[in-house]
């Protein structure tokens, strides 16, 4: 069975049409990669996806379970990275982190956080507020999740490497690949080209008029 | 659930703290319209009085209403609200809480500020309890329903005025009864009719009103 499978997906936006009968099914270990230009859908989808957003007719299931039905269960396992990178500009890296573990039921410790920021190369600014860091310093910190919820199987994530340099590219890159090795799955958009060393499927969403 | 609630609860309350500038805004609002109607109207204490309890109230109003929109609007802006929406907890419970906390770092302060500008306005000891007593049960009525009009404007880009249309209907009844209540308490007479409706009126708001604002939350995300 597959873990993500959507059905019949149409969305429409402001009376565009930005696609209909998409059917996706993603299993243990893929790498799904939709590709389209800009304004063609591709983060309307992804929302739709993680049933942010209800999609105007089609369904989406998760292990062959409405989403809808089974917010929870589906939530507990999902790890979504929009373009609002969900981090509070007043707060620092250490205590924005530890809030969004305890609200996503992620047990983990201080120690534990500061290991992971020192990965992403974030030594020393664990308690300066996010205003102060740079563009791709704020999306490391996002990127922490990836390492703090380990429990969730499905990842949805939208332009993962926007601002991020050449190190971090490589750094996400490794744990994409160790995640769907461990049996996870991972649909993405990227505007860059996958430099990954694993078989991906595609999908490609044209812009209507 | 419960970890994730406390959490939610104390980052609120550690943004409070940060952002105290901003929380000062509606407090000083209320602080000057208070202030300046004495200057207004004349100092004759009798005026005052018969004037206070409604002065107070509508000032109560307003600097709850320009406060309001911090309620989700940064945590709208910068996704936090996108991640909220799809942790495991349920959003109604959610909403109640950063209701609470709103209520507490922004319209506590007011309350404990009231005696001194009951003191303005040559309030009686009658009057300032019942003032105080529909301030209690009223105030977080006005965060209750105005959370839902939050939630209904988050993806305007300018929603402050229609947030300020959309609920000055809805608030005149709690105006009508507990000023009526003040009234009351400065001619001696039982004011525990008005506390009652406001305070069933503030239960209904809280047993349905985080399931609106939910819902509210859910539609801004579309």
């Amino acid at each position: 069975m597959p873990l993500l499978s959507a059905h019949q997906l149409s969305v429409s936006k402001r009376d565009r049409l930005l696609f209909d009968e998409i059917n996706i099914s993603v299993s243990a270990g893929d790498l799904m990669y939709i590709k389209g230009p800009n304004g063609a859908g591709k983060t309307s989808l992804l929302r739709v996806l993680t049933g942010l957003v209800n999609a105007d007719s089609g369904s989406v299931a998760y292990r062959g379970q409405n989403i809808m039905q089974n917010r929870e269960t589906y939530q507990s396992d999902l790890l979504y990275f929009g373009h609002a990178l969900g981090i509070n500009r007043s707060l620092n890296p250490l205590e924005n982190l530890m809030y969004w573990c305890c609200q996503h039921n992620v047990m983990t410790t201080k120690n534990a956080i500061y290991d992971i920021l020192s990965v992403l190369g974030l030594v020393g600014l664990e308690d300066v507020p996010v205003s102060n860091l740079s563009a791709g310093q704020q999306r490391r910190v996002a990127l922490a999740r990836f390492w703090l919820k380990t429990a969730a199987t499905v990842w949805i994530l939208d332009e993962p490497f926007t601002a991020l340099d050449v190190q971090g590219i490589a750094l996400l890159n490794t744990r994409i690949i160790e995640h769907l090795q461990q049996g996870g799955c991972v649909v993405m958009t990227s505007h860059q080209a996958l430099d990954v060393d694993y078989p991906t499927k595609e999908l490609q969403l044209e812009y209507r008029i | 659930m419960r970890i994730a609630l406390k959490a939610i609860f104390a980052r609120d309350l550690a943004l409070a703290y940060r952002q105290r500038s901003e929380l000062m805004q509606p407090m000083m609002f209320f602080i000057l319209v208070i202030s300046l109607f004495p200057l207004g109207i004349g100092p004759n204490p009798a005026t005052l009085q018969k004037v206070g309890p409604g002065v107070i109230w509508v000032a109560a109003i307003l600097s709850s209403l320009l406060g309001m929109e911090r309620l989700f609007k940064d945590d709208y802006n910068d996704g936090s609200l996108e991640q909220i929406m799809l942790s495991a907890t349920p959003l109604p419970f959610v909403a109640l809480v950063k209701v609470f906390t709103h209520w507490l770092t922004s319209i506590v302060p007011l309350l404990l500020l009231s005696p001194l500008l009951a003191l303005f306005l040559n309030l009686t000891e009658p009057m300032y309890w019942a003032l105080l007593s529909t301030l209690l049960l009223g105030t977080p009525l006005l965060s209750l329903v105005g959370a839902i009009a939050v939630g209904l404007t988050l993806g305007l880009n300018r929603g402050g005025v229609l947030l300020a249309l959309l609920l000055l209907p809805v608030f005149i009844p709690l105006l009508i009864f507990a000023t009526a209540a003040v009234e009351a308490a400065s001619l001696q007479l039982p004011y525990t009719a008005q506390l009652a409706i406001i305070g069933a009126m503030f239960l209904i708001s809280l047993a349905l009103a985080p399931f609106a604002i939910a819902y509210a939350l859910r539609v801004s995300q579309n």
